[in-house]
């Protein structure tokens, strides 16, 4: 639409991270887009009228990964499609489980990493991997200056982007170990996670690592239920459970992501309504098959 | 998705005429982007409009006020109620829809204002800036409460109430099941929004170019909301991207003419996907409850019925969907009692109206769970129990009509339960099984169940209760190519390749055009309920054999003989005896011939004050089976197989005929699992493509057309019987039958949701 009067005043496309944080101090009202995939629907629905656009699809050194110490540095212009390839797969397999399954083919090949955390959608496919993971995000600022943020702090508020501040890169820790993402939804085809679990084996810390996406506005950490099945797998062997732990770790994990309501004053328990019941069965089935998958 | 089929369309049989598997004459332009489809059209200096909603489902209308909104620069006009210049009501059947709400707002999304403006956005910024002050009232939502509820219009609450008795009250059987069943709000969701351009005329008229499938009904609501003769307001169909219910109907054109008669300039509204949504009807939620009487051998002896239909804020075309529902109420069965009350009402939803198969597809859903349930009661196989009461030709409906065409439905019955079973993927490895939640899903074969079930549906063809079904078509001839003249809309059913084909035969010319539809002819009718295929073609097929008369009359006189002793095929004129043969196009010796017919049906009657009389012309039945995994633990269910028999009378067209088959099937698979329109206190919720989940690639099933049944209907032209409608009633309640097979669980309501096909051992 050539002649909209709402159309942006002014697109810059930078082509590096620094760049690009200029261009958003320039023009402090302006929006960053990556895939455009959250933005766009909410521009042409009218709910988001930005006055200017710092496209980021030609910062070339957000759009691949490197390596440091032991972890990668992950950029934030990665697309889901990228990350869903087999040589991104064998690093971090979770990550790439949850790309592959993150909405149809167009999305996917647009939508990126950076963006899905800066949309901190409850049903954002990444952000229960990145929670599991305990990935860090490098937040990039003017003048230069970087800072790390853990991801659980920015999905829940604890810190937030300041003005001016783009998201450069994702720290995650290689763990060579199994990951795994489920989610649920309502069709075979691409669909947004009714419920959703990752969870990762860190043999080195001997811990396991659970993250629950979709019931709750940001993803829940059952610190409880990790920290005993952890204690309950034998890691310098086969890493094998009994099914009845694998079972009673899935309702742990449910219980703790979908508790009951609070007795009443009267010590009298209200049941849970049937649908949130269903979800809670949910994310046990869930977490008692990614646990199961990581150890077989 | 494989397809298997008992007919061979691969390019053996002939390339054209009847019973030829003859393409598509758009295929190639569509597969281009070529295709002309009212959102690509353009006009010199156009304006482009849109509609302000409401936001409330109901309220009372304190003041509109578009002094803003029409001071905005690029803004032309601004309507509202006080710009309608005729009727301020339209409808169908009945009239009592307003254009723009004025005084009360009856359901959420409902026009307030429309604005014409030089960019869509500034219209869509100008709607905005309209200012409406609302006191907002409660909302009447809930259809049983709609009867005691204080009247939602001035026509009361109640469209219609058929209380229908047939048989004995008294007869009770040995045996009795009960049952609740509820029905979503399933949305025609077209491929392609709505849009399209009006453009005025020099005489004070409008021209619409749309893609709207009842032309000549929906002209008429535009000119008497105008206030002008019915031939000053022209609606010219463009491409139809795909229908499966009314398209652009008057609330779509309503307004935007208006527009164009205002400012004098083309007006184009092009919908986004929310407008869609909350602009176009929808398939009637239905509560129904049903009580089945059998003797001990499981023939059935009663049915009780009540269902009650929520018809949305206006009457639409709940009273056919009504009257579909309480005849059909008991299915293809022989049901000797029947005694089915049904109701349409009015609440503050959005508004309902014709999906396919409206009223049969809500009925078949119940009554098929019903015959489940008595089967288990019985302790008999689901599908034998179907087969000791299946209808046949010559039973009597519980509407008191004789069945006088074919109904087959013993042998669609029997076709479905004798087809081979889909395989198990035992020789793939286990990552590469596609299980319910989808590929990378969370699926696990130990969780998986597999279950079987079946469905019998029926349905009426063209329209009922006395309505006039008429349509008139025009074929000419010229130099070895025919052209066809006939306003039935190609919305994707057909009937354009239709008409070509049975040009071909008649006048053995293989070249034949179908011209563009507009009001100037006559008219057609609506494209719903398989009036095309049966109304439509009957009228190009008497039109055609008139000019074959007429091309053949003068050879038959040379030669001195009757014209039933020449024979044309491929183009060429040959007499019985071989004396005989020249070419059509020397016979037609550079003449233009011409003719005009018209095909009506015999008439049918209302129902009267017991829901009774022949109400229908004709029927049309199939069977399904259905195969589906089901994820016990998370509830997720996937449609292996839809293996399905159908009563088709004659097969005009075998590569069309099974990709209607699959398209019904598939839109039956979607209300089946997923789509459902919600709403919240009459609030429409997630109105786009992301919350309304329509069946993707990996949702549609395999298809195995098992049978299809060629009996003829000798009433019908070429004995055929539309084929689209009877596979999307009957699938959901297959897909339902099948659930309940693999999880045990009652599933009683569609679409059946995850917590109703899990299996929690408890």
């Amino acid at each position: 639409m050539p002649h909209a009067p709402h159309a942006p005043q002014a697109v810059a496309l930078p082509a590096s991270l620094d760049e690009a944080v200029d261009a958003l101090a320039a023009t402090p009202t302006a929006v960053p887009v990556a895939g455009g995939t959250d933005l766009m629907a909410a521009v042409n629905s009218g709910r988001l009228r930005p006055s200017a656009l710092v496209g980021l699809g030609r910062i070339a050194e957000i759009r691949g990964w490197q390596y440091q110490d032991g972890h990668a540095l992950l950029g934030a212009g990665l697309t889901h499609a990228r990350m869903g390839r087999p040589d991104f797969a064998a690093l971090i397999p979770g990550l790439a489980a949850a790309a592959r399954t993150a909405g149809p083919p167009q999305i996917r090949n647009a939508g990126t990493l950076g963006g899905n955390i800066a949309s901190a959608a409850p049903t954002g496919d990444s952000l229960p991997v990145l929670a599991a993971l305990e990935a860090t995000v490098i937040v990039a600022g003017p003048g230069g200056a970087r800072r790390e943020v853990p991801v659980s702090h920015l999905l829940a508020g604890v810190e937030m982007l300041r003005g001016g501040e783009l998201i450069g890169y994702v720290r995650v820790p290689l763990l060579h170990a199994p990951q795994v993402f489920l989610k649920a939804t309502g069709r075979t085809g691409p669909g947004r996670a009714t419920a959703s679990v990752a969870l990762v084996l860190d043999p080195g810390r001997r811990a396991v690592r659970c993250a629950v996406g979709a019931v709750a506005p940001m993803p829940l950490r059952p610190l409880e239920a990790e920290q005993w099945i952890a204690g309950l797998i034998d890691w310098d062997n086969s890493r094998a459970l009994v099914p009845d732990a694998v079972t009673a770790f899935g309702d742990y994990v449910a219980a703790a992501c979908i508790p009951d309501p609070a007795p009443a004053a009267d010590g009298s328990v209200q049941k849970l309504p049937p649908a949130v019941q269903h979800l809670r069965r949910t994310v046990a089935a869930l977490a008692r098959r990614a646990l199961g998958r990581a150890l077989s | 998705m494989s397809i298997d089929t008992v007919t061979a369309a691969d390019g053996t049989g002939p390339l054209h005429g009847i019973g030829a598997s003859v393409p598509r004459d758009d295929v190639d332009a569509k597969i281009a982007g070529t295709f002309a489809y009212a959102a690509d059209l353009w006009a010199e200096g156009l304006l482009w409009a849109a509609v302000l909603r409401s936001p409330h489902p109901r309220a009372r209308i304190l003041s509109v006020d578009t002094t803003h909104a029409r001071e905005m620069p690029g803004v032309h006009a601004v309507i509202t109620a006080e710009d309608v210049p005729g009727e301020a009501l339209y409808g169908r059947g009945r009239a009592d829809r307003p254009v723009f709400a004025s005084e009360v707002v009856r359901h959420h999304g409902e026009p307030i204002a429309a604005v014409a403006a030089d960019h869509p956005d500034t219209a869509r910024m100008a709607a905005a800036a309209v200012i409406v002050e609302y006191e907002v009232l409660d909302p009447v939502t809930d259809p049983e409460s709609a009867f005691e509820a204080e009247p939602l219009h001035p026509d009361g609450n109640l469209i219609r109430h058929i209380p229908l008795r047939h048989g004995d009250p008294e007869a009770a059987g040995e045996i009795v099941v009960e049952g609740t069943y509820r029905i979503g709000r399933q949305d025609p969701a077209p491929v392609g929004a709505e849009a399209g351009l009006a453009v005025p005329r020099p005489d004070g008229g409008v021209e619409f170019y749309v893609g709207s499938t009842d032309p000549h009904a929906h002209r008429d609501a535009a000119a008497a909301c105008y206030g002008l003769e019915p031939e000053r307001v022209r609606v010219v169909v463009t491409g139809v991207p795909g229908a499966d219910a009314d398209r652009e109907d008057p609330a779509f054109l309503l307004p935007l003419g208006l527009l164009a008669l205002r400012t004098g300039c083309p007006v184009k509204l092009a919908v986004s996907r929310e407008d869609s949504f909350m602009g176009h009807t929808h398939r009637h939620p239905t509560l129904l409850r049903y009580r089945h009487h059998a003797d001990a051998q499981g023939r059935l002896v009663k049915v009780e019925a009540q269902i009650l239909l929520d018809g949305g804020a206006y009457a639409d075309s709940s009273a056919e969907a009504l009257a579909a529902a309480v005849s059909f109420a008991c299915g293809p069965y022989v049901v000797p009692h029947a005694f089915v009350e049904g109701w349409a009402v009015r609440t503050n939803n959005p508004p309902s109206g014709y999906v396919r198969g409206e009223g049969a597809l809500q009925v078949c859903a119940a009554y098929e769970a019903q015959m489940d349930k008595l089967a288990r009661k019985l302790d008999l196989d689901p599908a034998e129990l179907r087969a000791r009461n299946v209808l046949a030709t010559g039973d009597v409906l519980p509407t008191g009509q004789s069945v006088t065409c074919p109904a087959p439905v013993a042998e669609l019955l029997a076709a479905v339960r004798e087809a081979p079973m889909p395989e198990l993927p035992k020789d793939t490895p286990v990552e590469e099984w596609l299980l319910p939640g989808g590929p990378e899903g969370p699926g696990d074969p130990s969780a998986v169940r597999r279950g079987v079930g079946y469905g019998i549906g029926m349905v009426h063809l063209l329209g009922a209760e006395g309505s006039d079904e008429v349509a008139t078509a025009t074929v000419k001839v010229k130099d070895g190519v025919g052209t066809v003249l006939c306003a039935a809309v190609e919305s994707g059913q057909g009937f354009a390749t239709l008409a070509r084909q049975i040009v071909q035969e008649v006048l053995g010319v293989e070249d034949v055009v179908v011209a563009p539809v507009d009001t100037d002819q006559p008219p057609a009718g609506a494209g719903s309920r398989g009036r095309h295929t049966w109304v439509s073609a009957g009228a190009v097929e008497r039109a055609a054999k008139m000019v074959r008369t007429q091309l053949l009359q003068p050879l038959a006189h040379k030669f001195g003989m009757s014209t039933e002793l020449l024979q044309i095929a491929e183009g060429k004129i040959t007499s019985y005896d071989g004396v005989l043969s020249t070419t059509v196009v020397e016979a037609l010796a550079g003449k233009e011939l011409w003719a005009t017919a018209q095909c009506r049906p015999h008439p049918t009657e209302p129902l009267d004050a017991d829901g009774q009389g022949d109400a229908y012309v004709g029927l049309a039945f199939c069977a399904v089976r259905a195969v589906v995994d089901v994820d016990v633990e998370i509830g997720a269910v996937r449609v292996v197989e839809l293996a399905v028999a159908q009563d088709v009378g004659r097969v005009l067209n075998p590569a069309q005929l099974r990709a209607r088959i699959e398209s019904g099937l598939t839109q039956g698979v979607g209300i089946a699992l997923t789509e459902n329109l919600r709403t919240q206190r009459g609030v429409v919720r997630h109105p786009d493509l992301a919350g309304y989940a329509l069946p993707t690639a990996l949702d549609a099933p395999d298809v195995r057309v098992v049978r299809l049944v060629e009996e003829r209907d000798v009433v019908a032209p070429f004995g055929a019987k539309s084929v689209s409608t009877v596979p999307v009633v009957t699938a959901p309640a297959a897909i339902a039958s099948a659930v309940r097979a693999a999880t045990g669980r009652l599933v009683n309501r569609l679409p059946i949701r995850p917590q109703a096909a899990v299996v929690t051992g408890q």
